[in-house]
């Protein structure tokens, strides 16, 4: 399974770069979805994928029962996750206001301080 | 001791209360303080005439080794003695000749602390403190330069000082650096005992090389000397302070410090004398083409510092010596000079030699003053600077590498030096009487007390040598030498070769002076070629830094969003690549297991970023970014991530709202770049992509690190009594992390709260979305 997350990881920071090249305001935003997106398939898959073993105790028990998923990774793209969510937030409604002072949606014009 | 020492940091910062407790008389009340230190130290000298290292030792950074000892021997008491002593003498004389000035305090503030400063220096036994006190003298001493700051040449000067000391103080770090390496020691004393370890280490090269090049831009030896003249804009307390025996001594106190540890080798041996001797004679030919008497005395302030180097260079016992006996006779003539050369800029309102005449009239003690000095400096006897011109001849004979071309350098530069002094002893003094800009008076006696007590030592060190000789100049001399050396110094050595080339120089100078004005209007010619030295150089390579930094404001920082992420981008992929490709060939062996619903889903997620990339309409990329987030976190179900699930479903869900409301208010898609640039965009995105597959391909097949996550399933029930390991982990082994995060989402809410509310009558729609969702 590595491999094919391998290049699926792989096309998925191309399409967020090339989002994030562009000069409109909007694809800048989606492309930077896109990034954080591809930037915690690459640290979930970085330990290893594995099938139907979550890491987690059984009842009455004090480990788990055989090989269970790296944990980690998990604990560290969980909290990833929601602070991209967070920037996205923070993105989306600093651009919308940036628009609405500017009035200008293409980045090149936003090159300036004194607009 | 320290605390003596340190505390004049103190005295410095209450300067502007003693001004305004005294007036223009704080001078002399602070002119205490470096007294009462300079009798303390020579309280010391019995015990270091009798061969004791007294050290006083206080640590400041035990963890680090460093400690904040300081130590006195024959050269730091002979060092510390001149920093204050003289600096004492100048601030009385700072008292006459700046009077009134409405910046006076901050005068003393500034040569307070450089006073200190430069006493920490000379005292200091740990590299790390010799260092920090010799940034602290470039960093006072630009402010004592740049002291007129309304005038753009003394800014400009102070500025040359400040970048050529401070870049030689860069060289110097990392020359001490690898001394303390070399030697794994920091300590001075400890360094001066190991010297065949040090010339033997591999590193002696290198690290010779960054030392001398911090000492001689201290010091300004050949090809740094230019920026010691300019730095005359200074007033003229200063320029008798630092140029007589302080910062520029530094380079030379660094050198002879470290003359036990480092010198002897041929590379020392040849390095310091042929640039000392180069130094000497730059210095004293400079000297004769000015009228300026301050840029006279700077030149030949640059030939002694050549002299003082060539006779470390030269390294014999002799030459020790001679080394204590010039410095210090040095200190004592060019100190007075300076101090006359402010009186006679002071009174008659010039500074140019040419136009004063016939002065000893009206200003006879400063004309006595003034001659005894200037024989000193000339070298005659009585003078104490005979003693050391005669020393000086003597090394200079010893010398075996270069010998000739050493010999004639020193030669014609001491005959030079005699025209400098006889052209500022006799020029103003005697001769016709001129009419001068200010109608010349006595000075007033603060400003006379400098110049006479120095030149009343030289002449009595002269007379009676055995005074400074045996007792001082030794034990300076046996801590240069590293051996005990026995000073007997004398006038008269008996008809030798030494005597023969100083009369020989004496009638050559006189020549030479009675035809200076032809000398110098022939020089001028020489003008061009000069005006090409080591200064243009200097000025060429400031230009060229603002034309650098200018170039890379305009392409690097230009403001285009994209250009910033092409640069980051491009920079990864070469870094990163290069190091993967040139260093692990990147090899993969993993099996390929995929199961037929599992690419499915991988498919469809790339296919939706992909079609994001190409959408037209904002809601088609909002709609495939949604696609594309669930399918995410369909994996995370299929790879034993349910946590992951979980959260991914809530937070794609709010995004997709969230994206909805906001983005149609913002502008619909425009296509703004050309296909030339999207062609661009495209492979270098592509390049990244790959270089990701590769990363991710090589990564599974490398271990570098034993896992932690062993310890945390083997301890999760045990330990945290958590079932689901993932949220022991969030809550329990890394809850600051979690923390942190608690902290960005707030942060991030309180930001798009204000953005949205501080403003307008718009009404907020996802002010809070982000807040709680460190749920974990």
């Amino acid at each position: 399974m590595e491999p094919v997350m391998a290049i699926a990881i792989g096309l998925l920071y191309s399409a967020a770069i090339f989002l994030m090249l562009r000069r409109s305001i909007v694809k800048l935003v989606i492309g930077l979805m896109l990034l954080t997106n591809a930037a915690n398939l690459l640290i979930f898959t970085s330990a290893g994928m594995t099938r139907g073993a979550p890491p987690l105790i059984p009842e009455g028990m004090l480990a788990p029962e055989g090989v269970v998923a790296d944990p980690l990774p998990q604990a560290v793209v969980l909290t990833a996750i929601v602070i991209a969510f967070g920037v996205l937030a923070f993105a989306v409604v600093l651009i919308r206001r940036a628009y609405e002072i500017v009035k200008a949606d293409d980045l090149d014009k936003m090159k300036d301080t004194d607009t | 001791m320290q605390l003596a020492v340190l505390s004049g940091f103190v005295v410095a910062g209450f300067a502007p209360l003693f001004h305004r407790w005294f007036g223009d008389r704080a001078s002399f009340v602070l002119a205490a303080y470096p007294a009462a230190l300079a009798l303390w130290f020579l309280s010391q000298l019995p015990a270091v005439m009798a061969g004791e290292t007294l050290v006083f030792a206080m640590q400041w950074v035990p963890s680090l080794g460093m400690s904040l000892t300081f130590v006195i021997d024959g050269l730091s008491l002979l060092f510390a003695l001149l920093v204050t002593g003289i600096g004492s003498l100048v601030l009385v004389y700072a008292g006459g000749y700046l009077k009134g000035h409405p910046d006076l305090m901050r005068f003393h503030l500034a040569i307070l602390a450089f006073m200190v400063s430069m006493l920490g220096l000379v005292l200091a036994d740990s590299l790390f403190t010799l260092f920090v006190f010799w940034e602290l003298t470039s960093i006072t001493s630009y402010l004592l330069i740049g002291f007129n700051h309304n005038d753009l040449e003394a800014r400009k000067s102070a500025r040359q000082g400040l970048f050529v000391t401070v870049a030689g103080g860069l060289a110097l770090m990392a020359g001490l650096t690898m001394l303390g390496v070399a030697g794994e020691s920091w300590s001075l004393r400890e360094l001066n005992a190991m010297g065949d370890v040090l010339r033997e280490h591999s590193l002696y090269t290198a690290l010779l090389v960054c030392v001398l090049i911090g000492a001689f831009t201290k010091s300004a030896q050949f090809p740094f000397h230019f920026w010691l003249p300019n730095a005359m804009a200074a007033p003229t307390p200063v320029s008798a302070y630092l140029h007589s025996a302080t910062m520029v001594k530094a380079g030379i106190y660094l050198l002879a410090r470290l003359q036990p540890s480092l010198g002897g080798t041929e590379m020392w041996t040849v390095t310091l004398s042929v640039v000392g001797a180069l130094t000497m004679f730059t210095g004293a030919f400079l000297a004769i083409r000015h009228t300026n008497i301050k840029k006279l005395l700077a030149y030949s302030t640059i030939m002694a510092l050549g002299t003082l180097t060539m006779l470390l260079g030269i390294g014999t016992e002799g030459a020790m010596i001679a080394f204590v006996t010039f410095l210090l006779a040095h200190a004592l003539y060019k100190g007075s000079l300076f101090m006359v050369a402010g009186v006679l800029d002071h009174e008659t309102g010039t500074k140019d030699v040419t136009a004063m005449g016939g002065l000893r009239h009206t200003m006879p003690l400063t004309a006595a003053v003034a001659c005894i000095a200037a024989l000193s400096l000339a070298g005659v006897p009585p003078l104490f600077g005979f003693i050391g011109k005669e020393l000086m001849f003597e090394s200079v004979l010893e010398v075996s590498a270069w010998r000739w071309l050493i010999m004639l350098l020193a030669f014609s530069a001491t005959a030079l030096t005699i025209v400098v002094a006889a052209i500022v002893a006799l020029r103003p003094f005697f001769g016709q009487r001129r009419e001068t800009p200010r109608v010349a008076h006595e000075a007033p006696t603060s400003m006379l007390i400098g110049p006479a007590v120095l030149a009343i030592l030289s002449l009595l060190f002269g007379l009676v040598p055995v005074l400074a000789g045996s007792g001082l100049l030794a034990a300076a001399a046996s801590a240069v030498a590293g051996t005990s050396v026995e000073v007997k110094l004398s006038l008269w050595h008996g008809v030798n070769l030494p005597l023969l080339m100083s009369l020989a120089s004496l009638a050559l100078g006189y020549l030479l002076f009675k035809r200076w004005d032809r000398i110098r209007a022939r020089l001028a010619c020489l003008d061009p070629l000069l005006s090409r030295g080591p200064e243009a150089g200097y000025d060429a390579l400031m230009d060229g830094v603002v034309v650098i930094s200018e170039w890379q404001t305009r392409v690097l920082q230009n403001g285009y969003m994209r250009n910033y992420i092409m640069v980051m981008i491009v920079t990864l992929i070469a870094l990163v690549g290069n190091s993967l490709l040139l260093r692990h060939a990147p090899q993969f062996h993993i099996a390929l297991d995929v199961q037929f619903h599992e690419a499915v889903v991988v498919g469809i997620m790339v296919m939706a970023a992909l079609f994001a990339t190409i959408a037209r309409s904002r809601l088609g990329a909002v709609v495939s970014v949604g696609i594309m987030g669930f399918s995410i976190a369909l994996i995370f179900i299929l790879f034993s991530a349910p946590d992951l699930a979980i959260t991914q479903l809530l937070v794609e869900t709010l995004t997709v709202i969230l994206l909805v409301l906001v983005l149609f208010r913002l502008p619909r898609f425009s296509s703004l770049s050309t296909p030339l640039e999207r062609v661009r965009d495209v492979v270098v995105a592509g390049s990244l992509g790959t270089l990701i597959t590769l990363l991710v391909l090589t990564s599974w097949s490398i271990d570098q690190f034993v896992p932690i996550s062993d310890y945390m399933i083997a301890n999760s029930a045990t330990l945290a009594h958590g079932r689901n390991i993932v949220n022991v982990i969030l809550v329990d082994y890394r809850a600051l992390d979690t923390l942190g995060e608690i902290f960005v989402l707030a942060l991030a809410a309180i930001g798009v709260f204000a953005m949205l509310k501080l403003r307008a009558p718009e009404k907020p729609k996802n002010s809070a979305p982000a807040k709680e969702n460190a749920d974990g």
